[in-house]
C-alpha cells in the first residue's frame, strides 16, 4: 500500500512525505495543563493538572516554561528514564524567540533544536524526532511544545487585565503543555509516516478567525498525504487537525468532501476535544501549540495504547503571522504538519495484551 | 420615591444604554478592534455635538450621554467653542484640554495608582 521512495531520497515517497522504515516508538508521553482545560471533557487524563494560571511564577511567559517542564518531567518519569537518557530535544512555542521552549531547555541540559512552527510545532517535532531517531541520530528524542492563554494573548491581541471582549470567530488558546519520548527501541505506538506542509495562504487577514486561515493548510497536507502513501481513508481509524475548531473544522470538513476523500465520522479536532464549548465560553474552541500536543500526548495517545485506534494521522495546523505583521494588515500564511502515528505491532490487527493504560507505556 | 427622581436615572439608562448598545453592534457586526471603535466614538460625539445634535442628548440622558466616550468628544468640542469666544484663536488649541481637564487628569492618576499598586503580568 505504501508507495516507494524516490531515487536518491529512499525514504521520501510522493512530494511531501517521509517515511521511517524502522518504525521509532513513542515510549511515553506527559502532559501538563491549566485549570480550564482540567475542567475540560478530557481533563482526567492528563499528568499534572494546575489549580491556577500562573504556578508561582512571576510572568506568564515563566508560567508557561514550568507547563513545559512538567510535561518533559512526567514523561521522562513515566517511562523511569532521566533527561540524562535524551540524546535531544526538539521544542517550540507561540512566544516571540520561542522563550517558552528555550527557558525550558535551560533546566534539561538536554541538547536543544528549537522550532517555531506556530501551532503546528507538535508533529513538527514528532516528525523531526522520528527522523533523527530512524536515521540514527538520536536513540530517544524528546518532542514537545506549549502555549499559555495569558501569554499568547499578551502578545498576540490585549494585555490580560485589559479584558477585551472576544469574538465568537475567535478561540481560546489552550494553558498546556504536551511532551513525548520518541526513540529507537521499546514499546508502544510508532511512527510510520511524517507529511511536512507547504505554506498556503488564502488571504485571511482576521487574527481572530484563525481557524478559517488554517483549514486550507489542513486539507492540502491530508490529501498530499494520502496521495504520497496510497494510504486509503479506510486505513485511519482518526484523522485529527490541531486546532482549526468549530469554524476551520466544518470549513476543512467541506474542503475534504469536495476533494473526494470521505473520511465518514472519522476526522475531528483537537480543538473541538479539549473543551465542552457549550459550558466553558471559549468561543469557536481550543488552539495553539498546547492543544494538539496535550490531546495527542494524553487522549489520542490513550486511545492508542487501549487499541481502540489502529491508525491516527496527527495534523497539527499553524497560522505563520506575527503580531507586527497583522498590524501592518498582512495576510495569514498557514502551514500544517502531518506525521501517522499506528499502535505498536501490525497493524491494524490487534495483537497481544494491552500495554499499561493512562498515557505512557514502560520502556521493556 | 416620586416620579420625578426616578425619571433622570431611566432617561440616563435609555440614552447610556442605546449608546453603548450601538457600540456593541458596530463591534459585533463589523471586523474593527475595540480601540478603533473607541475613536470613533469620541470623534462621533465631537461631530454631533458641532451639528447641535448632542446637546439634546445630554439634555434628555444628563450622565447617561456625557460618561459615554461620545459624551468626551462633546465635551472637546464645546471647549474649544467657549474658549475661542472667550479668547479667540487660541482657544482652537487650549478649549478641549481645558474643558476635558477633569477627565483627564482623573484617568492619569488614577493609571497611576493602579500601576504603583498592581503588578501587572501581562
Amino acid at each position: 500500500m505504501t508507495a516507494t521512495g524516490k531515487p536518491g531520497a529512499r525514504n521520501r515517497v510522493g512530494r511531501q512525505t517521509l517515511r521511517f522504515p524502522s518504525r521509532p516508538v513513542i515510549i511515553s508521553t506527559g502532559t501538563a495543563v491549566g485549570p480550564r482545560e482540567g475542567q475540560g471533557p478530557l481533563g482526567t487524563g492528563f499528568d499534572v493538572v494546575k489549580k491556577d494560571t500562573l504556578f508561582g511564577e512571576k510572568s506568564w511567559e515563566h508560567a508557561e516554561s514550568h507547563l513545559l517542564l512538567e510535561a518533559a518531567g512526567a514523561a521522562v518519569r513515566k517511562c523511569g528514564l532521566t533527561y540524562a537518557d535524551l540524546d535531544l530535544m526538539f521544542a517550540g512555542d507561540l512566544l516571540n524567540q520561542i522563550v517558552a521552549s528555550s527557558f525550558a531547555a535551560r533546566e534539561l541540559d538536554v541538547p536543544f533544536v528549537g522550532l517555531y512552527a506556530a501551532c503546528s510545532t507538535m508533529a513538527e517535532s514528532l516528525a523531526l524526532s522520528a527522523l533523527f531517531v530512524d536515521a540514527g541520530y538520536a536513540a530517544r528524542a524528546l518532542a514537545c511544545s506549549s502555549s499559555h492563554h495569558d501569554s499568547a494573548e499578551r502578545q498576540y491581541r490585549y494585555p490580560t487585565e485589559f479584558g477585551a471582549q472576544r469574538a465568537p470567530t475567535s478561540q481560546w488558546t489552550v494553558t498546556g503543555a504536551g511532551a513525548a519520548i520518541v526513540a529507537a527501541v521499546g514499546d508502544g505506538p510508532v511512527i510510520t509516516h511524517a507529511t511536512l506542509g507547504r505554506v498556503l495562504d488564502f488571504g485571511i487577514k482576521d487574527p481572530n478567525d484563525m481557524g478559517s486561515a488554517m483549514a486550507p493548510a489542513a486539507v492540502q497536507t491530508i490529501l498530499q498525504h494520502f496521495q504520497d502513501t496510497g494510504f486509503g481513508p479506510r486505513d485511519y481509524d482518526l484523522v485529527a487537525t490541531g486546532d482549526l475548531a468549530e469554524v476551520g473544522q466544518s470549513i476543512a470538513a467541506l474542503l475534504l468532501k469536495e476533494a473526494g476523500l470521505d473520511l465518514a465520522g472519522r476526522y475531528t479536532d483537537c480543538g473541538l476535544l479539549i473543551y465542552d464549548r457549550s459550558n466553558q465560553d471559549v468561543q469557536a474552541g481550543g488552539s495553539g501549540c498546547g492543544c494538539s500536543a496535550v490531546v495527542f500526548c494524553a487522549h489520542l495517545m490513550r486511545r492508542l495504547l487501549n487499541r481502540e485506534l489502529g491508525r491516527l494521522l496527527l495534523v497539527s495546523t499553524g497560522a505563520l503571522l506575527s503580531p507586527t505583521t497583522y498590524q501592518q494588515g498582512d495576510s495569514i500564511p498557514c502551514i500544517a504538519h502531518a506525521v501517522t502515528v499506528e499502535r505498536a505491532g501490525p497493524a491494524p490487527s490487534p495483537r497481544g495484551p494491552c500495554p499499561a493504560a493512562g498515557g505512557g507505556a514502560m520502556l521493556r | 420615591m416620586t416620579t420625578a427622581t426616578v425619571l433622570p436615572f431611566l432617561q440616563a439608562f435609555l440614552v447610556g444604554g442605546l449608546i453603548c448598545v450601538a457600540a456593541q453592534l458596530f463591534l459585533d457586526l463589523t471586523r474593527v478592534n475595540p480601540a478603533y471603535v473607541m475613536v470613533l466614538f469620541v470623534c462621533l460625539g465631537a461631530v454631533l455635538s458641532g451639528l447641535g445634535l448632542y446637546g439634546p442628548l445630554v439634555e434628555a440622558g444628563g450622565a447617561g450621554a456625557t460618561v459615554p466616550l461620545p459624551g468626551f468628544g462633546h465635551s472637546l468640542y464645546q471647549g474649544i467653542i467657549q474658549d475661542v469666544t472667550e479668547n479667540g484663536l487660541s482657544g482652537l488649541l487650549t478649549g478641549g484640554l481645558k474643558a476635558t481637564a477633569l477627565g483627564v487628569t482623573a484617568a492619569v492618576l488614577s493609571g497611576l495608582v493602579i500601576a504603583a499598586v498592581f503588578n501587572p503580568k501581562g
